[in-house]
């Protein structure tokens, strides 16, 4: 009956199977799907006709999907940069356990549990002509993007701040103790005592901004739809309307497959990480 | 420095970032409790001169109530059967010697793993195929079916962990592995299943994308897809919208007051693991 035994009683490989089944029937097959659509020119009324890697050499000449892939480029640097920065200040001021300290983590972590849709219609609401602005930025096509950004900004560093103070959770206070008798200044405890004991979690942060910033899509798709002219579009959103609006099925499947490559190497990282603990 | 201005330092600095952090919805609730008059005559910015609740009844009546009650038909068989599914999964593949574990542990948390939209097009032929395209049915096997990766590896995690005395002991008791899976194990992971019902709750009820791939209805639109459709249909009427918003946002920020701590463990141990 333990681990070291040899004979499995079969009603266990059904709880193995089952669940397995749901997620293979769900996830596995329609993923191998995508990936073979992506080679068609499915507009899913007629039968996809193999068009083999047209649909990407067509990307190389489609000036929306050289906007889409350039937010997303600015998105993973702003959205991740930014969060991942604020969320770890956030952490190590409010790292040390002290009055009103829980009070000042429960505000900034209150957004995170807002849906996106939620938080954008928050947004929309201050960015309205006569608020804070004369003319909402959301509608000017430069600076559509960083509109959007700033509310989903609001939104992640607070869910950056956890995982920061759950790493910083580990260090031996002692250290910052004994750093602090023999005079070390805040900087200095900073480098030499939080960054080098933050490894594991600034890898996770990592993997966990760069998912995050490729999925996003609520934030856009609430605000703009991507738009004025395309101007605030990300590969998600783009793949979506694409799908569903244009039915080009063929075409937003190759999109799709553009952002699970760019996933691939932090999706590959997270999993043997997994591995190594199991 | 001595220690109690770097204290004064420190409130001010944290104070200061905190208040600024809950303005946006310190602003929205205003607004929500304005009168559209009042909104139109005086501006978005002014100071408020009026105070109705006008805009909660309209978001409530015009779908919210309908959009409400569609949530609750789908985060609650999606929460329970993933967290039935899983932790059934992660007690066989933690605590006995299945053939590949290891491998079908990182295949299940991979295909969570994968972008969404690589799923999209296939999910919304497959649910047309199947005959349950629009139906809320097909948004909860969807859901189970994307999340289950996840809560089975946090849940196996857990369940290593746990000595393996306790399972010897009930074996000779001559308890077979289902009521040891029942009496024993599932009661003693209740602190990690409590943290991911908190967390799946607030993703399941937050989810858009899912929604707008497999429903098509405004009959059937859960919360989060059906605040798209209030802000089409009452375009400038704010006190409606931000109504609107703050409906949509209390059953989870009630969840998150509720089960605080189990939804920050849980938030860590996701991601830390």
């Amino acid at each position: 009956m333990t681990r070291s035994s040899t004979r499995v009683p079969p009603i266990l490989l059904l709880f193995v199977l089952v669940p397995l089944a749901v997620e293979g029937f769900w996830v596995f097959w329609p993923a191998l799907q995508g990936f073979w659509l992506a080679l068609t020119n499915w507009d899913g009324v007629s039968p996809p006709r193999f068009v083999g890697l047209g649909n990407y050499a067509r990307m190389l000449d489609d000036p929306v999907f050289h906007t889409a892939a350039t937010n997303t480029a600015i998105w993973l640097v702003l959205f991740g940069g930014l969060s991942a920065v604020g969320g770890l200040g956030l952490a190590v001021l409010l790292q040390k356990e002290r009055r009103g300290v829980g009070v000042y983590r429960a505000a900034l972590f209150v957004p995170v549990v807002f849906s996106l849709v939620a938080t954008s219609l928050i947004w929309q609401v201050l960015y309205q002509p006569g608020g804070i602005f004369d003319s909402s930025p959301l509608a000017d096509p430069d600076t559509a993007i960083y509109a959007v950004l700033v509310p989903a900004l609001w939104r992640q560093v607070g869910y950056v701040m956890v995982l920061y103070l759950a790493g910083l959770k580990g260090i031996d206070p002692g250290l910052y103790e004994a750093a602090t008798l023999d005079g070390a200044t805040a900087w200095e405890r900073f480098r030499h005592i939080t960054w080098p004991q933050l490894g594991s979690v600034n890898s996770v942060v990592l993997s966990v901004i760069v998912i995050d910033s490729l999925r996003s899509f609520d934030v856009v798709w609430s605000m703009t739809r991507g738009g004025p002219y395309h101007s605030s579009e990300l590969l998600s959103t783009y793949m979506y309307s694409t799908a569903f609006q244009s039915l080009k099925l063929g075409y937003a499947s190759a999109l799709a497959v553009v952002i699970f490559v760019l996933a691939f190497g932090v999706i590959v990282t997270y999993l043997v990480r997994a591995f190594r603990e199991n | 420095m001595s220690s109690r201005t770097s204290g004064r330092v420190f409130h001010a600095v944290a104070g200061t970032i905190s208040v600024l952090w809950l303005l946006p919805i310190a602003a929205v609730l205003v607004t929500a409790v304005r009168g559209f008059d009042d909104i139109a005559a005086n501006g978005l910015a002014s100071f408020p001169r009026s105070f109705t609740l006008a805009g909660f009844a309209d978001a409530w009546t015009n779908g919210g109530s309908g959009a409400m009650w569609n949530s609750v038909l789908v985060t609650v068989p999606t929460v329970f059967l993933s967290l039935a599914l899983s932790s059934a999964a992660a007690y066989a593949l933690s605590r006995f010697a299945i053939p590949g574990r290891r491998t079908i542990i990182l295949l299940m948390l991979a295909g969570n793993l994968l972008p969404p939209q690589v799923l999209l097009v296939p999910v919304s032929k497959l649910t047309e195929l199947l005959g349950i395209y629009d139906t809320l049915f097909a948004l909860v096997v969807v859901q189970v079916g994307f999340g289950l990766g996840f809560y089975t590896f946090v849940l196996q995690g857990f369940m290593r962990a746990m000595p393996n005395e306790v399972q010897e002991a009930a074996t000779i008791d001559g308890a077979g592995p289902v009521q040891i899976f029942w009496r024993i194990v599932l009661p003693m992971t209740r602190p990690a299943l409590a943290a991911l019902a908190a967390l799946a709750f607030t993703w399941i009820f937050n989810d858009l994308l899912w929604a707008i791939t497999v429903l098509r209805s405004s009959s059937v639109m859960p919360v989060t897809p059906a605040l798209l459709a209030l802000q089409g249909q009452y375009v400038s009427n704010w006190n409606v919208i931000a109504a609107g918003s703050v409906i949509a946002a209390i059953p989870t920020v009630a969840v998150f007051l509720r089960f605080q701590r189990h939804f920050i463990s849980g938030l860590a141990v996701g991601a830390v693991k």
